[in-house]
Order: C-alpha cells, then structure tokens, then sequence
C-alpha cells in the first residue's frame, strides 16, 4: 500500500510540475514569438511591460481575464464554451507521454522524468494530436455562423490531411527503431552525434517537420487564421478567455510539437558523445532536462523563423501538398528506409 | 545566328519552367531564412519614443503659430487669406476694426477678432503659411500636443499667437 500510495504521489507531483513548466514555457512563448517576430523585422518586440517586456504575458492574461466575454445568442451554449478546451486539452495530453529529460535522483527517489513510459508511446501522441481538431469543428459549428463553419472545416481539413503524412513519416522512423516506446527511441539515439535520427531518417523529418507545421497551423499552412484575420474562421465569435484558450492551446500544440521532434529526431534529451549513465543523479536528471528544452526550444525558433519567411499557401495548394506529395513521398521513405536497413544489415553496418 | 541579347534560352516545349531543385524550393526557401536571420541580427530601427524622440528638420510642419513684430504687434491683419488656403477648412476668422484700447497692437485698422484652428481638421500642408502676406503664420517643429478631449484641440487666438519677445525670423 505505502508503495502505492508513493507511487502515486510521485507522479502527482511530476505531472504537476511539468504542467507548470510547459505552460510556463507556453506563456513565455507567446512573448518570445513577438519579441522574435519584432526581430526578424528590425523592430523591437514589446519592451514596456516589465524590461523587456517580461511582464507582457501576465498582462496578456490580466487582460483575457478582465475582457467582457460574449457568446452569440443563437449559439450552441455548451459546444460553444466546451470547443477550446478541447484543443487545449488535447495539446496538453501531448506532455504525458514525452520524455522531458532521463531518470533524476530527488530525495533517494529515482524519478523518470516522463510522466508515462507508454510502449506505444508514438502511437499516443499521433492518437491525442488529432484529438485537437474535435476543438476547431466543434468551434466553428457551435458559433451560428456561416463563416466560422467555413473556417472550421477548412482548419480541420487540413489538419487530417497532413497527420496522415505525419504517420506514413512515423512509420519510417519505426521501422529503424524497432520500439514505438519514447524512451526507448531517445536512448537508441543515444551515444553519438550520429545515432541522431535526422541522419538515419533524413526525409522522414522532412516530411515531418512540414506536416507538424500544418498541424500547429502556423505559416506557411496558416490558411485557417489568415482568413480569420481578413474574413471570419472558427474563432470569430470567440471573445476574452475562451478565444485566449484557443490561441493557449495552439501555441501548447506549437510546443510540444518541437518537443516531439526533438524526441523522435534529435536525440531528445541526449547530449552527443555523452553516454547514459548508470546510476542517474540529481544534476544527470536536470542536465537531460535542460538540454530537452534547448533543443525544444531551437526548434520553437525555427518555426517562428520560417513563420516570417515564407509566404502562406493558397487552400488548394496546401491541400495538393499534403495528398500528392508529402503521402507519395512517405510511402517512398517507408520503402527506402526499409529497404537500405535491410541492406545495411546484410552488410553489417546497422545494428 | 540567333540574337538574343545574351538570355538563357531554354526549350519552349519543356513540361515545367524550373528544374527540379527549384521546384522543390528548398534552395527558395534556405536562402529566404538566411535573409530572415541576417535582419535578425541587425539592430532594429525603432525610435524608443518617449525616451528618444525622432529627429524632425526646422522647416518640418507642426504645430502653428502667430507670430509678432519687433514691436509687439500682431503681424496679423485677419485678411483671412489663410482660412481661404486651408484646404480643411480648418482655419475660422471673424475679421474686424481694430477698438481703440488695442491700437498699439496692430498695425493696420483690420484685425482678427477670433481665431480658431481645429487642429484635428488640419493637416499641416503649410498652405496658410504660405498664403499669409504678412509672414504672420508660421508652422513650428513642435509635435507634442496631444489632448484628451476634442473640445481642447480647438486652438483659439491667444494659443496660438506668440509671447511678446519671441524670435523674428523667416522661414527660407
């Protein structure tokens, strides 16, 4: 029973204070986008709340809370106030399976830092990421308008087209694998610089990588929101805190995205050329930490640096992208990776 | 010998326009990130206004004033050829005989008896300025007037006239 009951609060606390730093890291990314975003365009990002503009997303959030919130009158009541929790509750389920950093030693206590060592743990993540789209449907159906339905079925139609894409590139990676356990996958990336699977799997990032920014909706596949800025979209009829949940849980989604190809690509929370020690201690626990977020991080830059870059695809573009190119070129990478495996074993190279 | 001024020609029966490797914009798109980092790390060009405050030149149209002569006299003789200009319509005169307790203040019998300007009308195109025969109307390099109220935007005579003993000169 004490074990149990040791057990269970040893999570408790872990997924407690994951939540807080994603959602801190979360809150914090919608100043570094503005702040990076300013940047990019020679300009500064907001600098008067706090130095540096520090305090911008508690004022944000001071403001979400204070907005006068409005929901339409012939609006669905329920399905209206329910739609962004959906996206943000299915972003934040994302957290449960990702491996944050190796085991930490607190306390005499061995701790993973992963709140579900799930052996299907790439299975999770596909399953719960396309939870996010019930949000955008039932948002944009739920709000009486014409435009906003548009607007929900677009967004909803390209997210499932691209998870598609995203899982034909999973499949690649699976099979150089063996696991779809995270924690397995991190430390078979583990040892070299080289073991990294970006070097195995060089298109299957691609494919990726490009079908994770479509699912986050960020540009160049921000078709959605563009329009919402010009004409209307799922979140028009949005005001105060249920339209701050939605963007919340968007960039929720934007992060942990990075993190999940940190994992899956990059090594996760490994350091090249440094081996996986043992017996797990306390500054272990927190370097492997430290460097999942870096690399997260980097890769949260990269989105804001191809967000100002490149210019946004028409509808008929993003959708010709996502069916005609990104699922042949999955199929094809499945077959490549599969069969230069088999081959590299036949050599003798692979292990 | 096909003269073609030195242009790639390329065989107008090809399926696509770019090769390949342009089709795919990778090298589009890298060399577009590479622009995006480069200004990333120039210094950004804003003003921190209020701390800093933008150069403005001398002739820079701001804020107007009515100016005096080196007596003390109103250069204005409420012609209203200003309120004319103004392509606003900014600019209200009521134009009259000068009372005797204000003779030594004006130089001719007519004077402006009011004279408002909405500054929220103007536009500051400098057309009164431009059109006062008596050099009284000038547009300063001042900017920083903003108010909370309509109603105080509404420059009256006395706003806008000089203090007595301020400087002469003439635009150029």
């Amino acid at each position: 029973m004490p074990d149990i009951a040791a057990f269970l609060l040893e999570k408790i606390l872990l997924a407690v204070f994951l939540f807080i730093v994603v959602l801190a890291v979360v809150a914090y990314a919608t100043l570094g986008e503005r702040k990076i975003a300013g940047f990019f365009q020679d300009r500064h990002g907001p600098n008067r709340a706090g130095p540096w503009g520090l305090f911008q997303p508690i004022a944000d959030g001071v403001k979400f809370f204070m907005k006068e919130e409005m929901i339409p009158d012939r609006a669905s009541k329920v399905a209206f106030v329910i739609a962004p929790t959906f996206t943000f509750t299915a972003a934040g389920l994302l957290m449960a399976a990702i491996p944050f950093g190796d085991r930490i030693l607190i306390g005499g206590r061995e701790v993973l830092l992963q709140l579900a060592d799930i052996h299907i743990g790439i299975l999770y993540i596909l399953a719960v990421g396309s939870l996010g789209v019930y949000g955008i449907i039932v948002g944009g159906w739920a709000s009486n308008n014409k435009y906003s339905l548009m607007g929900g079925l677009r967004a909803s139609s390209q997210m499932i087209s691209y998870e598609i894409a995203m899982g034909l590139a999973i499949v690649a990676l699976l099979i150089d694998h063996g696991t779809p356990s995270l924690r397995q996958i991190v430390l078979q990336q583990s040892g070299s610089l080289w073991h990294w699977s970006v070097f195995s799997n060089p298109l299957g990032f691609l494919i990726f990588y490009v079908a994770a920014f479509a699912e986050a909706s960020r540009i160049p596949f921000d078709l959605p929101e563009a329009e919402n800025e010009l004409v209307a979209g799922y979140h028009t009829e949005y005001s105060s805190m249920k339209f701050g949940l939605f963007q919340f849980g968007e960039y929720t989604h934007m992060t942990l995205s990075s993190g999940i190809i940190a994992t899956l690509y990059f090594g996760g929370w490994n350091i090249p050329w440094v081996a996986v020690p043992e017996q797990a201690t306390f500054w272990w626990g927190l370097l492997t930490f430290a460097v999942f977020w870096a690399k997260t991080l980097f890769f949260m830059f990269v989105f804001m640096w191809v967000r100002w870059t490149i210019p946004r695809f028409r509808y008929d573009q993003l959708m010709y992208l996502g069916w005609k190119r990104l699922i042949p070129l999955g199929i094809l990478n499945i077959f490549l990776t599969a069969g230069l495996l088999l081959l590299f074993q036949q050599i003798g190279w692979a292990r | 010998m096909a003269r073609n001024n030195g242009t790639q020609v390329k065989d107008p029966f090809r399926k696509y326009d770019l090769t390949l490797a342009e089709r795919l914009y990778i090298p589009a798109i890298a060399k577009g990130m590479a622009v995006t980092l480069s200004h990333f790390f120039k210094k950004p060009v804003t003003i921190q206004y209020p701390e800093q405050k933008p150069k403005v030149s001398h002739r820079w149209r701001g804020r107007h004033v009515l100016k005096r002569d080196e007596f003390g006299r109103e250069r204005c003789v409420g012609c209203q050829m200003c309120e004319l200009a103004c392509p606003a319509d900014a600019i209200t005169i009521q134009a009259g005989e000068v009372p005797p307790e204000r003779r030594h203040l004006h130089t001719t019998e007519r004077y402006s008896i009011t004279y408002e300007i909405d500054m929220l009308r103007c536009i500051y195109c400098g057309l009164c300025e431009e059109a006062c025969p008596e050099a009284a109307i000038f547009l300063t390099p001042f900017y920083e007037f903003a108010e909370d109220s309509r109603e105080k935007l509404i420059y009256n005579k006395e706003m806008l006239t000089e203090k007595i003993g301020g400087p002469i000169f003439y635009k150029d």
